[in-house]
């Protein structure tokens, strides 16, 4: 039994990690599906799926079951390649991007030293999945929906990417474990970064296409825009990429600002995912209650916001962090 | 005409003879042919050569009559009673209305049947066009230089014309309906749309447009409206409203029910304005038959009225909302129909199409306990309209949204034959309610919201308003109601008063015909228009002197609103016409009759 070395053990130990972290999040993706109704209900006076097992809970199972067995259906006059493409890169893009996050000091799939670049690449990456839809779709609601879509995602991801400079500024390096520790050590940076936070946590709201920002989308306008011609498991793959977006960018406001798995003033540290669950969990529900009150603003509107107001906002922000570092040296 | 140069509105003059003293005096007293009627106001038949001049001439009076109310036709080949008129097939009559005057002129034209052609008014009034077309579709009558004379209202497909009196009013006159294949597809070929035949390019000088098809079958079309944009990205070059899809010939069927049988029909009209949609049409009946009705009725018909205006005022707010993107407040409105539905279905046991007045008066009296529920709605509703504007209507988001958006002016809102909140929102104090009273609203206290810019935002907060006056006016009914009987002493009430009848046998064998064959209302024209949830609904009847009506004809408000969608839009994003449609409060079941 030579071949089993210590390193061997080590390796597959990160494969099952890895493994297990990337279930617990595409189920709490699909899972929100229901929490999400739930939510909603409550907040809407009105009950929600509650029909499937003790409150509903089994909503889920129900759900998946339909979707796969609805008919896998392409349109005709799609492109079948890239139809068939989107939904995957719509899913698979933003799951790549949780690989980087650091659950506890001890769980993880990568400790990249260049996190935050593969987090900014991966979501620029899922731009493509609401392009490819739209074009290969065919049609004139989905076309709409992804031109809305490049034109936001561009504009929110040049100041997204800016909105983090801050932090890594302060630490002085792009791994999420770092900033993490430098959290712990100095303050959570929700205080000294609080603008980065505010644009962060919008632009991530606009890269999710999560409502108010759901102008590709926007039901009352395109009919669904660029998902529109995709129906079963296709559409259940958006739908899924679109809640593993929610808890990614909840995951990472919570490690890039809130301590990560710290619990507040240090306290209880041997509950690391305990903590960072719950504040994942927190974000999650903030997502949901923006789309249960807020109404949508026009598409022009949206994109005036981004460069009038939230881009000169993270440059500020960007200018007086480097100064604070410079005055610190 | 701005907004400020109409700021107070005569009192309403009925039968207006001054302006027929002008035209005698412009065209000579021969030119017309008067015709007495219980409408209310004049009519006037004129020959076809001078009609557009008679047209123009009062479209440009001093105090002009700058709205083009309703304009439709009359097959007149079986009309019995009808000494002193002009010989006529078909006839076709301008319902002008005044603002300034607050008063009304009908002008008719006598049509033989190898001639049926018109000259277009569309010239003078832009609202012409549907109608124009309309008449065209239902009756074949050509109108010569319209710009655009198709079918409006039946499929581009369609064979006949179906308000003349030779074609059947019912589906089992027809043969039976089969669809092959070939059919299906040269129906299909028949909606498809070609930017030509509008005069729309199809690409300008450095781009090519884009033709989308929103609708008939689109979440924020509020029913089966289709319209076609013209895009030059997301900016709405030009579009095409197209209704019909709801068509359902309600007032061919006027003319195959009795007076009684035909008021459940009225209520499926606007089918949010549950028994407001009763009233003009009994009113109109009760005018035709001599029907004055106790005050009590009047009482009684006011608050229900009232209460299906928050009816409807509450699902369009919540359905506007919903258009700007926010999916909560539906839910909450929703909620506040249900307890309005409670008091409504306690009094008249029904809840969306209660079909609940009678002519002469209402089904039944009013249940025991009534007041007590009235009450609890009343003290209910205030602080949650307060909740939606606070809440919804004040957020910042939703005026952006809808600030500046479609904005139209009084003039542009006149010619177009805008009525209601639309209107209103423009600066206009024109609400029937207060300017031409009906059914006792002249002993109500209750203000008529305005609001100036005329945009999508202010339409609404005009219907916010409605909403708190309406609730001062049902609280005023529960207050104040009247004792008496629930039902006009009168033989031509329905169903007839039965008290006698086993005493007389006259009085038996003509509740019997009543009953069986429903009342003959005297020959004679009649005409009633109510402030309705959405604009003005009236309704013109023509009684031959028999137990139908020889011709009613149904004025919606949101047919003229959709018309003028176009001249709004041009111009705009994709996501202002969502918001311009939510604004409008339009159900295609009131467009499409």
């Amino acid at each position: 039994m030579s071949w089993i070395t210590p390193e061997l053990i080590e390796i597959v130990v990160a494969i099952l990690k890895a493994i297990v972290i990337l279930l617990v999040v595409v189920v709490c993706g699909a899972l929100l599906s229901f929490i999400e109704r739930r939510l909603l209900g409550l907040w809407q006076d009105r009950y929600g799926p509650n029909r499937v097992g003790p409150f509903g809970m089994f909503q889920l199972g129900a759900d998946m079951l339909k979707m796969f067995f609805k008919e896998d259906w392409t349109p005709p006059f799609a492109d079948r390649l890239i139809f068939t493409l989107a939904p995957i890169v719509a899913m698979s893009a933003l799951l790549m991007a949780f690989a980087v996050v650091p659950v506890t000091p001890t769980w993880g799939v990568a400790d990249l030293n260049i996190g935050l670049l593969f987090f900014f690449a991966m979501a620029g990456l899922a731009v493509y999945a609401v392009l490819f839809a739209g074009w290969s779709s065919n049609n004139k609601f989905a076309l709409l929906g992804s031109l809305r879509a490049s034109a936001q995602t561009i504009s929110y991801e040049v100041f997204m990417a800016l909105a983090l400079m801050g932090i890594v500024a302060q630490t002085g390096s792009f791994n999420m474990r770092d900033i993490v520790e430098y959290q712990a050590q100095h303050t959570w940076f929700i205080i000294p970064q609080f603008l980065g936070f505010c644009t962060f946590f919008i632009a991530g709201v606009a890269v999710t296409h999560r409502h108010p920002f759901d102008q590709p989308e926007a039901e009352q306008e395109l009919a669904d825009g660029y998902h529109i011609e995709y129906a079963g498991m296709k559409w259940g793959m958006f739908f899924v990429g679109e809640y593993i977006g929610i808890v990614l960018i909840s995951a990472l406001l919570v490690t890039l600002f809130f301590g990560g798995w710290h619990g507040p003033f240090g306290i209880l540290p041997q509950l690391s995912f305990i903590w960072f669950a719950l504040k994942t969990a927190f974000f999650i529900m903030l997502f949901i209650l923006l789309r249960a009150s807020l109404p949508r603003p026009r598409y022009d509107q949206v994109m005036a916001f981004s460069w009038k107001f939230c881009l000169p906002l993270t440059l500020l922000n960007l200018l007086v962090t480097g100064a604070f570092v410079l005055a610190a040296q | 005409m701005t907004a400020d140069s109409v700021l107070s509105i005569p009192p309403y003059k009925a039968d207006d003879q001054d302006v027929v003293a002008e035209l005698n005096s412009r065209f000579g007293a021969e030119t017309f042919t008067v015709q007495s009627t219980c409408t209310d106001m004049p009519v006037l038949w004129v020959a076809r050569e001078k009609l557009i001049e008679v047209l123009r001439f009062l479209r440009n009076l001093p105090r002009p009559y700058v709205m083009l109310y309703d304009l439709h036709g009359v097959d007149e080949r079986l009309r019995t009673q009808r000494r002193g008129l002009p010989e006529a097939d078909f006839s076709v009559f301008y319902h002008l209305l005044s603002i300034e005057r607050n008063s009304d002129v009908m002008i008719k034209v006598a049509l033989k049947e190898g001639d049926l052609k018109l000259p277009s008014a569309t010239g003078i009034w832009p609202n012409a066009n549907w109608y124009e077309r309309e008449i065209w579709d239902m009756y074949g009558i050509h109108i010569e230089g319209h710009p655009h004379l198709t079918r409006i209202l039946m499929p581009p497909t369609w064979e006949g014309h179906p308000l003349r009196k030779d074609y059947p009013a019912r589906a089992t006159e027809f043969d039976p309906y089969s669809l092959s294949a070939a059919k299906q597809d040269l129906e299909q070929e028949a909606l498809r749309f070609k930017p030509e035949e509008w005069g729309m390019k199809r690409g300008g000088e450095h781009e090519d447009f884009m033709f989308l098809n929103l609708g008939p079958n689109h979440p924020s079309a509020h029913g089966a409206f289709r319209i076609i944009l013209q895009l030059d990205g997301e900016e709405i070059v030009d579009c095409v409203p197209e209704i019909g899809y709801h068509h359902r010939g309600a007032e061919k069927m006027a003319e195959r029910q009795s007076w009684h049988s035909f008021i459940p029909y009225t209520d499926r009209i606007d089918y949010l304005g549950g028994v407001m949609n009763n009233l003009p049409y009994v009113l109109a009946v009760e005018k035709l038959a001599g029907i004055k009705v106790p005050q009590r009725v009047d009482v009684i018909r006011v608050m229900m009225a009232e209460f299906f205006r928050i009816l409807n005022h509450l699902l369009y707010l919540g359905t506007y909302i919903q258009d700007v993107g926010a999916m909560t407040p539906v839910f909450f409105t929703f909620t506040d129909r249900q307890r309005a539905y409670k008091v409504v279905e306690a009094i008249t046991g029904f809840r969306l199409h209660p079909a609940w007045y009678r002519i002469g008066g209402v089904a039944h009296d009013l249940p025991r306990g009534w007041d007590a529920l009235v009450k609890e709605f009343v003290e209910w509703m205030p602080k949650r309209l307060d909740e939606y504007e606070k809440a919804a209507l004040q957020n910042s988001i939703l005026r952006g949204r809808t600030m500046d958006v479609a904005r139209y002016d009084t003039r542009q809102a006149l010619e177009w034959g805008v009525t209601g909140a639309g209107l209103r929102a423009t600066g206009l104090d024109f609400d029937l309610r207060k300017a031409r009273p009906y059914s006792g609203y002249e002993n109500f206290e209750f203000e008529v919201p305005l609001a100036h810019n005329g945009d999508a935002y202010d339409r609404c907060m005009v219907k916010l308003g409605e909403m708190r006056q309406s609730l001062r006016i049902i609280e005023q009914c529960r207050r104040n109601m009247p004792e008496g009987p629930y039902k006009a002493d009168h033989p031509l009430t329905t169903p007839p008063p039965k008290e006698r009848t086993l005493q007389h046998i006259e009085t038996l064998i003509t509740h019997f015909l009543q009953v069986s064959w429903g009342p003959v209302m005297p020959a004679n024209e009649s005409f009633q228009m109510i402030e309705a949830t959405k604009g003005i609904n009236s309704y013109y009847l023509t009684s031959d002197g028999s137990t139908m009506s020889y011709r009613t004809r149904i004025r919606t408000p949101s047919y003229a609103h959709l018309q003028q969608i176009p001249s709004v839009i041009r111009g705009s994003m994709v996501a202002d016409l969502i918001a311009y449609l939510g604004s409008i409060d339009f159900v295609m079941a009131d467009v499409d009759r």
